[in-house]
C-alpha cells in the first residue's frame, strides 16, 4: 500500500468546511483518526455477531470470542511478545499503568523503596506512582530533561545507584517528541536490579516495537492513538511477572472457582480482565493493527520523520517561534512550540478558523511545562495520513497569527 | 471565529491601559485557570466610601482573558465595591462585544470576573 492514497481510507479527513478547506488534523498525539476498515470491523461485530465472549455455546458467541482472541494475537505479533497470555486488554495506557502500580506496586514496594520516573512523563505515568508514594511511602526520583529536550542520562546512571525497584519512562514524549534510548536504559535498569516499564502510548503508533528486544518488563499503550477505537488499551507484561502479581479488578471472567468467601484466579491473561470487556473495540483494534501492518511501521516512521523534519525547518523560520524539544536527530512527530507574541489558545483558535486542528495547553504534562518555564504550548503532531501540504497550511495559519498579534 | 479577534480585543490585548501593579493597594486578589495556566491578579484602591479610585491587573493569558481583564478593570474604576458584586457574565460579554462565546473561551473571558468576585467576597467574609 502506498502512503499517497491513504487519505481516502479515512472518512473524517475528507470533510470540507464552508470555505472549501479540507480538514487538516494535526492532533494525532491526542488521538488518531480511524480508517474505514476499523469502523467497519466494529459495525460488523454489532450487526452480525454481537454476543458476550468466553461463555456462549451458540455460534455467534463463538465467532465473537474468536474475533476478540484473534485481535489479542495480532497485537502480540505487532509488539513481538512471546505469548498471547502476556497481552492484557485494559481501557487505555492510563489503566495499564495503574494496573501495574496497584498490583505489582502494592505487593512489591515498601516504605522507602525508590521508583524512577522522568521529568517528561505524561500524567498517566506520574499520578499512579504519586498515589503509591502517598499511600505506601515510596520515594520518587526523576531523570531530568536537558534544555535540548533529551533525558540527562548521566543523572539516570547516578539515580540507578540508589537501588530503585522499577524505572518507568515514556518511549516517546507526547510534548517534546523525544525518543529516549529505552533499550540501553532497560539494560542499565536491569543491571541495577530494577524492573523497566515503558509508557508506549506515543511510541507504539509511530515505530516498530519489539518488547523482547527492548527487554521491557511492562509495556503500556492505547488503541485510539494508533487508528483504533477509544476505550481499549494494552498492558504487556512478562509472563512470570504477571503470574506473580495479585489480581487488579475483581469480577466475572477473572476467576476460576468462586466460593462464598473466597475465589481462585483465572489463568493469564483473563486474570486481569474482569467483567465484560470492550469487545467491539478489541475487534476494532485488531483491524487497526491489520491496517498498520499493511502500510508497514517502517514506512510510517519514515513518512513521519520526513514530515517532522520539514515542519521543524519551516517552523523555525516563523518569527518569534521557539520549539520546545529536540530539533534534530531521530525524534517523534509531536512538535510543541511557543510564539512570543501569542498565547497557545489564540494560536489554536486562529488555526481552527483555517480548519486546522492543533492542541493548546500543557498536554497532560504540567511538570514538564514548569521545567521549561512556559504555562502552555501549541502542539502539532503528525501521523501517516498527514502531508507536506498540511505543514504548509500550518505555516500559512501561523503567518496569520503573526499578522494579527505580531 | 475570525471575528473573535476584532480591534477591541487586539487593542486591549496588545496595548492594555490598566496592566501593572498598585503599590500600595487596598485590595489585591489572584486566581488562575488551571486548564490553560492563565494567571490573573487584580489590585484595587478603595476610598472610605467604598469607591474604587484606581485599579490594575497583572498576569498572563490569552488575548480574550487579557482583553477582558483590561476592560473589566477599566469599567470598575469609580464604582462602589458593593456594586461590583452585581457584575454578571453578560456585563463582561457586553464589554468585550460578544453575544456569546463557546464554553472553553467563556472561561478565558470570565477569569477576570472570577478573580474580582472571589477577592471581594473573600475580603467581605474576612471582615465579617
Amino acid at each position: 500500500m502506498s502512503l499517497s492514497n491513504i487519505l481516502q481510507d479515512f472518512p473524517i479527513l475528507n470533510q470540507i468546511d464552508k470555505n472549501g478547506k479540507r480538514l487538516c488534523f494535526l492532533d494525532s498525539a491526542a488521538t488518531s483518526q480511524k480508517p474505514e476498515t476499523v469502523i467497519e470491523a466494529m459495525n460488523h461485530y454489532y450487526r452480525t455477531i454481537n454476543a458476550n465472549i468466553h461463555r456462549g455455546i451458540y455460534q455467534i458467541a463463538e465467532e465473537a470470542t474468536d474475533a476478540y482472541e484473534k485481535s489479542r494475537k495480532k497485537i502480540q505479533k505487532f509488539i513481538h511478545a512471546g505469548s498471547a497470555s502476556e497481552i492484557i486488554f485494559t481501557r487505555n495506557t492510563t489503566e495499564s499503568i495503574n494496573l501495574v502500580a496497584n498490583t505489582w506496586g502494592r505487593k512489591n514496594l515498601q516504605k522507602g523503596d525508590l521508583v524512577i520516573l522522568s521529568e517528561m512523563e505524561h500524567h498517566a505515568n506520574l499520578i499512579p506512582w504519586q498515589i503509591l508514594a502517598t499511600n505506601q511511602g515510596i520515594n520518587l526520583e526523576f531523570i531530568p530533561v536537558l534544555e535540548n529536550g533529551l533525558l540527562n542520562l548521566t543523572e539516570y546512571k547516578r539515580l540507578l545507584g540508589l537501588q530503585p525497584k522499577i524505572v518507568c519512562v515514556s518511549g516517546m514524549s507526547n510534548v517534546l517528541g523525544t525518543v529516549p534510548p529505552i533499550k540501553q536504559m532497560a539494560v542499565d535498569a536491569h543491571k541495577a536490579g530494577a524492573l523497566f516499564l515503558v509508557d508506549g502510548a506515543q511510541m507504539a503508533p509511530h515505530m516498530k516495537v519489539d518488547v523482547q528486544d527492548i527487554d521491557a518488563d511492562f509495556f503500556a499503550f492505547s488503541a485510539h492513538k494508533m487508528l483504533g477505537p477509544t476505550g481499549i488499551g494494552i498492558l504487556y507484561g512478562k509472563e512470570a511477572l504477571l503470574e506473580s502479581m495479585p489480581p487488579f479488578l475483581g469480577g466475572g471472567d477473572m476467576i476460576s472457582k468462586v466460593y462464598l468467601r473466597s475465589f481462585t484466579t483465572n489463568d493469564l491473561p483473563y486474570k486481569f480482565e474482569a467483567g465484560t470487556p470492550a469487545i467491539a473495540e478489541a475487534i476494532g483494534f485488531g483491524a487497526a493493527i491489520d491496517y498498520l501492518n499493511q502500510v508497514g511501521m517502517d514506512a510510517i516512521s519514515k513518512h513521519e520523520m520526513e514530515i517532522t523534519r520539514y515542519a521543524i525547518q519551516k517552523l523555525q523560520k516563523v518569527p518569534g517561534l521557539k520549539i520546545i524539544g529536540p530539533t534534530d536527530g531521530f525524534r517523534g512527530s509531536a512538535v510543541s512550540f511557543t510564539l512570543d507574541y501569542a498565547h497557545p489558545h489564540d494560536v489554536a483558535q486562529i488555526l481552527d478558523s483555517e480548519f486546522i486542528c492543533v492542541r493548546a495547553g500543557h498536554h497532560c504534562a504540567m511538570p514538564l511545562h514548569t521545567r521549561f518555564s512556559v504555562p502552555a504550548t501549541t502542539r502539532a503532531s503528525f501521523y501517516l495520513y498527514n502531508t507536506l501540504d498540511e505543514v504548509d497550511r500550518l505555516i500559512t495559519g501561523l503567518e496569520k497569527v503573526h499578522h494579527l498579534f505580531g | 471565529m475570525d471575528d473573535m479577534y476584532r480591534e477591541i480585543i487586539l487593542d486591549h490585548y496588545k496595548n492594555p491601559s490598566y496592566k501593572g501593579e498598585l503599590d500600595p493597594c487596598d485590595l489585591s486578589f489572584e486566581d488562575e485557570n488551571p486548564l490553560c495556566g492563565d494567571h490573573l491578579k487584580i489590585f484595587l484602591r478603595v476610598n472610605e466610601n467604598g469607591i474604587v479610585t484606581d485599579a490594575r491587573f497583572n498576569g498572563h493569558g490569552c488575548a480574550i482573558s487579557q482583553a477582558s481583564a483590561d476592560l473589566v478593570v477599566e469599567s470598575i474604576i469609580g464604582k462602589n465595591v458593593e456594586d461590583l458584586k452585581k457584575m454578571t457574565k453578560e456585563d463582561v460579554l457586553d464589554l468585550l462585544g460578544f453575544e456569546d462565546l463557546g464554553p472553553v473561551r467563556l472561561k478565558c473571558a470570565l477569569l477576570s470576573l472570577k478573580v474580582l468576585k472571589g477577592g471581594i467576597y473573600g475580603v467581605k467574609d474576612a471582615e465579617e
